[in-house]
């Protein structure tokens, strides 16, 4: 960081420019249009630079399975705080996700019972811990899309470049472009575009969504973070709908390329294997997981451990499933404010930082 | 065999606990009011109103760009006595040692702590020390109460807000909590950003004669300004609205707030203060406080307005709005 008086970020918040744009987006938004922020860090940055305030009424904006812990399935929680009762174990996780109540209780709570959970900032952090303690089994709780896998799986393969035997990965990843495809075939849904995610993108490349656009032709547009990325982008979506003819498209192009990252993607590949995974919300998706491949066994937690979890239903009148499809909004959630806020959460999308409901509570005080 | 390090025994009222106050405590800090060593300091009061705070400090790392433990925990009770419109007089220091904390260490915070105290003009009066075994806490801790004296007709209070006022901040966000935040183990960052801890006493005193009307004083300490707005819109039950390009953030700390996903809003603050000024003294107050050393940066932020009571919005740079929530959960855990 030096002391220049001016960010590069600066660039993409000017407010004429912003203006122009908006002026553009109302023009374009002649009838409704329900567009659909798939990234929860889109989320967040929308409500932070207040453009839900800015866009026409035409404009409905639903915030989609964007957050990694948001779709962590709460038998996955139940399995993570599972492990944090074997005496020898550490559990080494993002912080998020100590507070995520599973069926029963939390990570937190358990911490606080006297389980070893340590938050870490990164997978290297928690390859050091295990080096530091010889005698524990430091294991990492996995969450997270293809933004986070790679340095997970690099992780890995430093335990392995180490010979660690006592750190391994309970790998709960998913993949973005199979749950567009879910949310396009599920019957309820209705989704007239998909604000694409930037840092998802950056690794997979825009390449990764053909598939998934071949099979359902639907407006897409990859986004960045700054104001003026987000309303380009919304910008380019609105077009492709009012036009009628749906692209794939990148308003991103200063971090997102075609092919994405092919390091990243190498060292992914390397060690995770493509399996079926259970979303919040959406329930299993075929081919959505990461599990870990088998010639790297010695590092799958789940394989090490064997966790019994039984299925639990999810907590009376939290809406965090449809919440994540983008079939209510926190608002719409009986327990929204009442029961569940983020200091005392019931469900996934109130504590992330990423999190719909922690966004609307935080940013929006508004009733829709 | 003298030991370079603490011991239980420099806690235990014997001996070396005798020897580290007439080695170290007293040749740094000796005043007429400390110096009986009695159980307690006993001294003189004028008629009128007192103002008694009291704050423990517990950061780590205990010594960061611009500060350490010592001043951070002389200058937080004098700026929380400060913020009630008081003049700090009077400070008691107790000690928590961890076992095999480096003397060397004890030393330099002390000597931080003297400077403090010679800075914000207050005297240390009473204190304590105790030494725990290793493990039962972490280097060391440190709990400061003072005593400061409310000058006549002065009243401050966080319900003071009226519609209409000006709410003046004297200087950039977040500088404190970046600057711990780039010692943490994990986050390591090369950054030439130091902590803001300062006393804030002089200048209030220079906003109250400028500006008499002010009747809202706070400092963004843990939970940063968005936090201290809200309290306000609470407590005068009056709504707060913030213009987000008039909000003063170092280029650096900007960017590492952007980096890491952190809000300059809720992050901590030791050396600044926010206040309200009714509209036809907000300038004198604004003038005040770019006169003191600790102020220069001091700008208008936003208002205060009769609309949405309780609650604190800002005007985004795109031209949006939002509301500004108090931090809920902690952002950095143990920045003070």
């Amino acid at each position: 960081m030096n002391d220049s008086s001016k960010l590069f970020s600066e660039d993409f918040r000017d407010p004429a420019l912003a203006r122009s744009l908006l002026r553009g987006i109302a023009r374009r938004a002649d009838r409704p249009m329900r567009l659909m922020e798939v990234c929860g860090t889109h989320t967040m940055a929308i409500f932070r630079h207040g453009i839900r305030t800015l866009l026409p009424p035409t404009i409905t904006l639903l915030s989609g399975p964007g957050c990694p812990v948001c779709v962590t399935d709460a038998q996955e929680i139940d399995a993570f705080i599972a492990l944090s009762q074997h005496d020898e174990v550490i559990v080494a996780t993002f912080g998020d996700l100590i507070r995520v109540p599973g069926s029963y209780t939390s990570l937190q709570k358990e911490s606080a019972e006297g389980a070893d959970v340590r938050v870490v900032y990164s997978a290297m952090d928690a390859v050091q811990l295990a080096q530091a303690q010889p005698d524990k089994t430091v294991v990492f709780l996995g969450v997270g899309f293809e933004t986070t896998a790679p340095t997970i799986a690099a992780a890995i393969l430093s335990a392995q470049a180490l010979g660690l035997a006592n750190f391994c990965v309970y790998a709960a990843h998913k993949t973005v472009p199979p749950a567009l495809s879910a949310l396009m075939g599920h019957p309820a849904v209705a989704i007239d575009g998909f604000l694409l995610p930037g840092h998802v993108s950056v690794i997979i490349g825009l390449a990764a969504y053909r598939d998934f656009f071949q099979a359902h032709p639907t407006p897409c547009v990859v986004a960045g973070f700054e104001p003026l990325d987000l309303l380009q982008a919304i910008d380019a979506l609105v077009t492709q709908v009012a036009d009628g003819i749906p692209a794939l498209e990148n308003c991103y192009p200063r971090a997102v390329t075609d092919s994405g990252n092919p390091k990243a993607r190498a060292v992914m590949d390397q060690v995770f294997m493509p399996c079926d995974a259970r979303w919040r919300g959406l329930g299993p998706i075929a081919g959505s997981g990461l599990a870990i491949r088998p010639e790297l066994a010695r590092f799958d937690a789940a394989r090490r451990f064997k966790i019994a979890v039984v299925e639990m239903p999810p907590p009376k009148g939290c809406a965090c499933g449809e919440i994540l499809i983008g079939l209510k909004t926190p608002p719409q959630c009986p327990l929204f404010r009442k029961r569940c806020t983020p200091m005392d959460p019931v469900g996934p999308c109130m504590v992330s930082s990423e999190g719909t409901c922690a966004a609307y509570y935080r940013y929006h005080g508004g009733t829709d | 065999m003298q030991s370079d390090k603490i011991l239980l025994d420099h806690g235990s009222g014997g001996k070396l606990a005798h020897q580290l106050m007439i080695d170290l405590l007293l040749p740094l800090f000796d005043n007429p009011l400390l110096a009986p060593l009695h159980d307690g300091a006993v001294f003189d009061v004028a008629a009128g109103r007192l103002a008694f705070s009291t704050d423990s400090f517990v950061v780590d790392p205990i010594f960061f760009p611009g500060g350490d433990i010592g001043d951070l925990a002389v200058n937080g009770t004098v700026n929380d006595l400060a913020m009630c419109g008081a003049v700090p007089r009077y400070l008691s220091l107790g000690l928590i040692l961890e076992e095999g904390l480096p003397l060397a260490d004890l030393k330099r915070i002390l000597v931080s702590i003297r400077a403090a105290l010679d800075k914000a003009g207050v005297q240390l009066i009473t204190g304590d020390t105790k030494v725990v075994p290793r493990g039962a806490a972490d280097k060391i801790f440190i709990n400061t109460a003072g005593i400061g004296v409310v000058p006549a007709g002065v009243v401050i209070g966080g319900d003071g807000a009226r519609p209409g006022d000006c709410i003046l901040l004297s200087g950039t966000m977040a500088d404190h909590g970046i600057a711990v935040l780039t010692q943490r183990e994990g986050l390591r960052f090369e950054s030439d950003v130091v902590s803001d801890t300062a006393p804030l006493g002089a200048m209030v005193q220079a906003i109250l004669a400028a500006a008499p009307g002010v009747r809202v004083l706070r400092d963004p300490t843990r939970g940063g300004v968005g936090t201290v707005l809200n309290e306000i819109a609470l407590q005068s039950k009056v709504g707060m609205v913030i213009d987000e390009e008039l909000l003063p953030v170092q280029p650096a700390v900007a960017g590492i707030c952007d980096l890491l996903g952190f809000d300059p809003l809720y992050l901590a603050n030791e050396g600044k203060l926010l206040c309200c000024a009714p509209p036809d003294q907000a300038d004198a107050a604004l003038a005040a406080m770019r006169r003191d050393p600790h102020g220069r940066d001091a700008v208008r932020i936003g208002q205060v307005t009769a609309e949405h009571p309780g609650r604190a919005v800002m005007r985004t740079r795109i031209g949006g709005q939002r509301i500004v929530d108090m931090l809920s959960g902690e952002q950095l855990p143990r920045i003070c």
